[in-house]
């Protein structure tokens, strides 16, 4: 046989493996009492801080959090595969159809969405209305010198330059909060567009994550974006400043995400399943949302039950002075005893674990 | 082969376990091609064949289909070719023609060194360093000179196509570039000593025997990358610019099939929204089955002909 040049002996194909992460309860007779949870990234700092806080002060329990996402978190508590599930959009009524029981929406903390961007002449707080920030999403708005951007930045240059719109890749609560800011405050994004954790974008470039998107804003000179509010803090992004509901405009902080909540507090649902979007009140900032945790309100394990509720009660009263620490703000104290007061209704067997 | 009779318990133990390891193999991809398949159905049943050449992505309204996703990750991919082939083969053919000694050592370990890092790490430096020195150094200028071809229109943003194809060409290099040199490594010496014998110069006898015996192996070598090249996600998403739309402009932002799936399946709720995702996965899965089985033929034929052409004088 005459020798040939070598040919690869295995030319590898690659596959992409699509791989879903579950997670199995473990039931443990003895030793620490676990309870598992899953869903969104968004408070996960948070949740991690008050995991371990919890337990120290409480040896005999553990937590384990798996943070995989709003959608894979309600549909781990769907399954029942988790004991508590975490998300930042409300799940739908359809979604709750398909529950085995009835489930709370407990809300934990308020986050705040924060339009960020990259002009070397306009130090901070470009000023944007509603339909600005619309139009500019909407692909309408191209030139950062437009007139309708103008109009209310007459004390800086603003440069005759494309204006590069950066928004998440991934699907993500960020993007719910940010579509359903621009679902309520303009009606051609309502037809066009409309909410979701990741939607048809009519314009612009995707970055995956906060990173993704700060990194895509920061590199080019032009961008607009949205971040989370602590990730915009944490990395000293220009912040934009954002006419609210009552016309004023607002910078982005912790006190105005709170006052936001503040704002619909008289109005909140018995189920908590509301959006902070365009809230009433002076001083909120109009991109807040909360996020949740997920309970049923019959639990199948009494000690579990038990454990989770003494824990959300925590939560909500010493946990809420954590949060500022961590660039989340605390949810408001008339949202707090309304919350106390549907913890009563998680129960065992008909009785309250309260 | 035949087979010992009587041969002794270990070597039929032996024999049987490799068996079945060679089974689970096996049996891994029909289950991994299997599940897809019925993760899938959903979408199959509500939008058919039309899936692979609509190109909408809409998860609000639940309307999806693959077009601009398939179109994303084959542009990339060949556009990755075209510019690592040449270059680890030229690159292969320096160090093992050219470079002097003290050279050749480093230069390969330091290539090959390039197939170690983390493709996030990739990502991060195409954000950082790659867009913005492509941008400015490359694509505006040729934006503003050449922006009448299609291929070369504005406006230009960063994040784009061809920013994904040259990250995802300097990520296979070090594949074909050590399997090219494997491949030169294999030419028998005598052959290039009676090239340049019969007064050929350096040049005539690269061109001949490469000619001759390398292309199956050079060939070999392209697949082995665009194999990687074409299920890519992380450094891929990180610059391509995620739109998903296929535009002909290289420097328009495009989307890949590995990275839609990557960004969007934590979060898809809906049972259409997610199996639409699982079937842009089966999709891939049948594409790049479909490139290496195309390659296997090929390179059979390659080789064909490279005997041949040894066998005639």
């Amino acid at each position: 046989m005459k020798k040939l040049c070598g040919v690869p002996a295995g030319v590898v194909a690659m596959l992409a493996v699509v791989s879903v992460a579950s997670v199995v309860s473990v039931a443990s007779a003895a030793g620490p009492l676990t309870i598992n949870g899953a869903g969104a990234t968004f408070p996960y700092p948070l949740y991690s801080k008050w995991f371990y806080e919890y337990s120290n002060a409480n040896p005999g329990l553990r937590f384990n959090y798996q943070s995989i996402g709003s959608g894979g978190g309600i549909k781990q508590i769907t399954a029942g595969t988790v004991d508590f599930g975490a998300t930042d959009a409300p799940m739908t009524e359809e979604g709750m159809k398909k529950l085995p029981g009835a489930i709370l929406h407990i809300p934990t903390a308020l986050g705040a969405v924060v339009p960020v961007y990259n002009l070397a002449s306009v130090a901070s707080g470009l000023k944007l209305t509603p339909d600005v920030l619309a139009g500019i999403y909407l692909g309408k708005i191209t030139r950062w010198n437009d007139p309708k951007i103008a109009e209310w930045n007459k004390t800086v240059t603003l440069p005759n330059a494309d204006i590069v719109v950066v928004h998440r890749s991934d699907g993500s609560g960020t993007t719910d909060i940010f579509t359903n800011y621009l679902t309520t405050v303009n009606a051609e994004w309502r037809a066009k567009v409309g909410r979701a954790p990741s939607v048809k974008w009519p314009v612009g470039i995707g970055g995956k994550g906060n990173e993704g998107v700060a990194g895509v804003v920061k590199q080019t000179p032009g961008a607009i974006g949205y971040v989370e509010l602590a990730y915009a803090k944490q990395n000293r992004m220009k912040a934009a400043a954002l006419r609210n509901k009552e016309g004023h405009f607002v910078i982005p902080t912790i006190e105005a995400t709170s006052a936001a909540a503040a704002g619909v507090a008289k109005s909140m649902p018995a189920d908590f399943r509301v959006s902070l979007v365009d809230a009433p009140g002076k001083e909120s900032w109009p991109i807040s949302g909360l996020t949740w945790i997920l309970v049923y309100e019959d639990q199948k394990d009494e000690a579990k039950g038990k454990a989770i509720v003494r824990f959300l009660k925590w939560a909500i009263r010493d946990g809420q002075k954590m949060e500022a620490a961590l660039d989340y703000a605390p949810l408001p104290k008339p949202v707090v005893e309304k919350i106390d007061k549907a913890l009563k209704r998680i129960s065992f067997k008909g009785k309250s674990l309260y | 082969m035949a087979r010992k009779t009587g041969g002794n318990i270990k070597d039929l133990l032996f024999e049987r376990a490799t068996g079945a390891f060679a089974f689970v193999v096996l049996a891994l991809s029909v289950l991994l091609f299997a599940v897809l398949l019925r993760e899938s159905l959903p979408a199959l049943r509500k939008f058919g064949a039309s899936f692979l050449v609509t190109g909408t992505w809409d998860p609000v309204l639940e309307k999806f289909g693959a077009l601009p996703f398939i179109y994303g990750t084959l542009v990339s991919s060949f556009l990755a070719i075209l510019i690592a082939v040449p270059l680890s083969v030229g690159a292969a053919i320096f160090i093992d023609e050219y470079a002097p000694p003290w050279m050749k050592r480093p230069v390969s370990f330091l290539a090959e060194l390039l197939a170690a890092i983390p493709s996030v790490i990739y990502g991060l430096w195409g954000i950082f360093v790659l867009v913005p020195v492509l941008r400015d150094g490359f694509m505006k200028p040729v934006a503003r000179y050449l922006g009448w071809i299609p291929l070369f229109q504005g406006p230009v943003y960063g994040p784009s196509m061809l920013a994904a194809g040259v990250l995802l060409s300097i990520m296979i290099v070090p594949f074909i570039l050590s399997v090219s040199r494997e491949v030169l490594a294999t030419i028998p010496q005598r052959q290039k000593e009676a090239v340049l014998s019969l007064g050929g110069t350096r040049w005539e006898m690269l061109r001949i025997v490469i000619g001759q015996h390398c292309i199956p192996g050079i060939f070999g070598a392209t697949i082995l990358g665009l194999g990687r090249a074409l299920g890519e996600t992380m450094a891929v998403t990180m610059v391509i610019g995620n739109r998903p739309e296929a535009l002909l402009s290289l420097f328009q932002p495009g989307y890949s099939m590995a990275a839609v799936i990557a960004n969007e399946f934590t979060e898809a709720v809906g049972d259409v929204y997610l199996s639409s995702l699982v079937l842009i996965g089966l999709i891939l899965f049948a594409m790049t089955l479909a490139v290496n089985l195309a390659a296997k033929w090929i390179l059979a034929k390659l080789v064909a002909r490279a005997s041949r052409g040894m066998e005639s004088p």
